[in-house]
């Protein structure tokens, strides 16, 4: 917001941040970007027995320009990497990134030629989740897990 | 939308043809399509479809493991109906080692598959919907699969990925409350797909966008290979359960739905009416079924108790053997086929002998329908992508391996 | 029921078969090559037969255990005498090719180019034989016996680093 460099390490920066946080890390905006198995475990959570809304991140946004949470779910190729990566790339800072399941992690039990050993070889992540696929809870307390991490980003993070 | 308009010299506006990509990243591509298309207007002239964005390398996989290994990569080919991928993949062995499971195992993988079945549909009609814009029928289809998950996952210990099939058997036997469980979780069910048809059925937005769109006739579906339920769609009466009965299918009740034209609309009824069959055949195997060993008796195909692996000799060299080398399986080729929700899902399998398949194919019943696609599409208009798209239930898991 | 076809296989085209064998139920010929689509065609057009639903098609790589190494193997069926056959063509490595049956069954369009993606099996008269499920660019046939498990082509790099 400009004011970042000015405010980092006063009292005002900080309790700022905590306002700016809170804020972002209950209306996160996800893009799902689902491949594989795991999407039918993301649909469990996000329709109405789960109810991933009850956590402030109800809207999946199929646009990467509207989104600031990356959600990779299933299994990412090398022929799919490069759609990944853009995707990321034209997302818009602060974004945050969740690995949904093994594949994503660690390629999974896919060790060949053709899957991505982890997306974490191409763009960062934030959040990891297990699991062939993740059960449900798992994904809601990933979520948990990365609002507990967005309440600690320091305020020169979220230019 | 899709046209760029150019001023004539006389002043007219015309157009010209446009291309576009639509995919991967499209939602309703399920990340793992590219079309290209050529519009005219708003009219789709050509399109080409690009997959392989899942290819998970699943023979080759196969190739590195035991065969008993390979049940966890047959879950993650149709991944919204793995209990007929595993019973599928157990039968082709069974058929080239020359055995056949126990009756109480037969109609327990009967019930399995029909549960898993109901899933696959009621996930296709719901994201279906979904993608028109109907949103509460697909709350409700995934309730449905929501509750048929839970029964599974007391059956087979997991919510999606079961691997509960073994080689001359099953993992375990059903839990003794399946029954009423069973009745419970119908009873719910029913109330939700009856929701779900008079959400749908007479749906003006839903009929205008899925009647008479995607037409393919009979003699261009069976050229193309299809089978299932979009084969049905057009009229022809092809089922393996009914044509080639496996397990105790020849001893089952059931009546093969057929539509008339191959539109969307007879796709959605299709699947409807044949989730109406499953619950009929679960009832029919349920009052069938009785008492009995789940696992064929043979020590080279299935594993010792665990009171044995541990308090003998024997039973220690046993699970040894099978966990380490892989059960033997003689060798020879062998093609078996078995209905799954997209229809016939064959195995190939080639033994060389060894503890691990020297080939193991999968014949994947989307990879018929999705090279249709372009025929279906062409016509039709932009819109008319999802709902056809969405009717021929495209797994990538399945359809890319 | 599938012996008939066989035998009408075994009339008409005596010369063309190399062998048949049924173990475990799947009536199987083995062709040569040279009339592989009159054979095709013939098993689609003969009433008696009518194999108007192709079923799989697939490649078997016998690398280093038998000559020739490869084998394409057909699977079709009958929707109408309900029958089922399977055909199986054994080609070279240094020629390795067979002629397209995208003619006869437009069904058989992506799993040729299915066969050429991972095994490298040149369909002559294809129309649009290019690789499916790998890349444009993607070296080797990775189905292909010697190709390693996990020789990977990766085609993109960790985000900052140059490409």
């Amino acid at each position: 917001m400009g004011l970042e460099s000015n405010l980092t390490g006063t009292f005002v920066g900080s309790r700022l941040s905590d306002a700016l946080n809170w804020a972002r890390k209950y209306s996160l905006f996800q893009y799902p970007f689902v491949t594989a198995c795991c999407g039918m475990e993301f649909m469990s959570t996000a329709c109405s027995h789960y109810d991933i809304s009850r956590f402030g991140a109800e809207i999946p946004r199929f646009s990467p320009r509207q989104a600031d949470l990356l959600f990779v779910v299933g299994t990412v190729s090398h022929k799919l990497a490069p759609v990944l990566r853009k995707v990321y790339e034209q997302m818009c800072d602060p974004k945050w990134v969740v690995a949904f399941g093994a594949c994503a992690s660690s390629g999974g039990f896919y060790d060949n030629y053709c899957t991505v050993q982890g997306i974490d070889t191409i763009i960062p992540v934030d959040v990891y989740i297990p699991g062939c696929p993740p059960r449900p809870e798992q994904v809601l307390d990933a979520l948990m897990m990365l609002q507990e991490k967005i309440q600690r980003e320091p305020l020169e993070k979220q230019a | 939308m899709a046209e760029i308009l150019l001023e004539t010299e006389d002043g007219d506006l015309d157009s010209v043809p446009m291309s576009l990509q639509m995919g991967p990243s499209h939602p309703a591509m399920h990340g793992t399509i590219k079309m290209r298309l050529k519009l005219d207007g708003e009219i789709v002239s050509r399109s080409e479809v690009e997959v392989g964005y899942l290819h998970r390398g699943f023979e080759k996989s196969c190739e590195a493991v035991t065969w008993t290994q390979v049940m966890p990569f047959t879950d993650r080919l149709n991944y919204v109906s793995p209990l007929c991928n595993n019973v599928g993949y157990c039968m082709a062995v069974e058929k080239l080692l020359g055995i056949r499971a126990t009756d109480r195992c037969e109609y327990i993988r009967m019930i399995m598959a029909e549960t898993s079945r109901i899933g696959d549909h009621m996930t296709s009609v719901g994201a279906s919907a979904m993608e028109l814009g109907g949103f509460t029928a697909f709350l409700y289809a995934i309730e449905v699969r929501e509750e048929i998950w839970r029964l599974t996952e007391t059956v087979t210990g997991a919510r999606l990925t079961h691997s509960y099939c073994r080689v001359g058997g099953l993992k375990d036997d059903l839990p003794p409350d399946f029954e009423p469980n069973w009745r419970a979780i119908q009873k719910k069910c029913r109330t939700l797909i009856d929701d779900i048809h008079a959400l749908l059925d007479k749906n003006r937005i839903f009929l205008d966008r899925m009647r008479d769109v995607g037409v393919i006739s009979a003699d261009r579906a069976l050229a193309f290979g299809f089978t299932g339920p979009c084969l049905r769609s057009t009229g022809v009466d092809y089922d393996v359960r009914k044509a080639a009965p496996y397990m105790k299918y020849d001893r089952m009740k059931f009546e093969i739905p057929v539509g008339t034209i191959g539109d969307n609309y007879d796709r959605y009824l299709v699947r409807m009416e044949e989730i109406e069959q499953s619950f009929s055949i679960i009832e029919q195997c349920l009052k069938q079924i009785e008492p009995g060993p789940i696992n064929v008796d043979d020590g080279r195909l299935v594993l010792p108790n665990k009171d044995e692996v541990y308090g003998s000799i024997e039973g220690t060299i046993a699970h040894f053997k099978i966990i380490m080398e892989g059960i033997k399986v003689p060798p020879g080729e062998v093609y078996s086929y078995t209905e799954a929700g997209n229809g016939e899902l064959g195995f190939y399998l080639v033994s060389n002998g060894e503890g691990r398949p020297y080939k193991c194919r999968v014949r994947p019943p989307c990879w018929s329908l999705m090279q249709a696609l372009p025929e279906m599409l062409e016509g039709y208009q932009v819109a008319d992508i999802v709902p056809t798209f969405g009717s021929i239930n495209m797994i990538g898991g399945e359809c890319d391996r | 029921m599938s012996k008939k076809c066989v035998e009408r296989l075994q009339a008409h085209f005596a010369d063309q078969i190399l062998s048949t064998h049924d173990a475990a139920g799947d009536e199987t010929v083995v062709l040569k090559r040279d009339k592989l689509l009159d054979v095709l065609k013939f098993l689609r057009d003969e009433a008696d037969l009518a194999f108007n639903l192709p079923v799989d098609l697939t490649v078997v790589d016998w690398y280093r255990i038998r000559e020739p190494r490869f084998e394409v193997v057909y699977h079709l069926y009958s929707y109408r005498t309900k029958q089922r056959i399977r055909l199986k063509v054994p080609v070279d490595e240094d020629d390795a090719r067979v002629p397209s049956s995208y003619s006869i069954w437009p069904g058989f369009d992506w799993y040729e180019r299915e066969a050429y993606d991972l095994y490298g099996v040149v369909f002559d008269g294809h129309p649009n034989l290019k690789r499916i499920l790998m890349w444009e660019g993607f070296e080797g046939h990775p189905l292909r016996k010697d190709y390693p498990i996990n020789k990977r082509q990766p085609i993109t790099t960790l985000l900052g680093e140059k490409s």
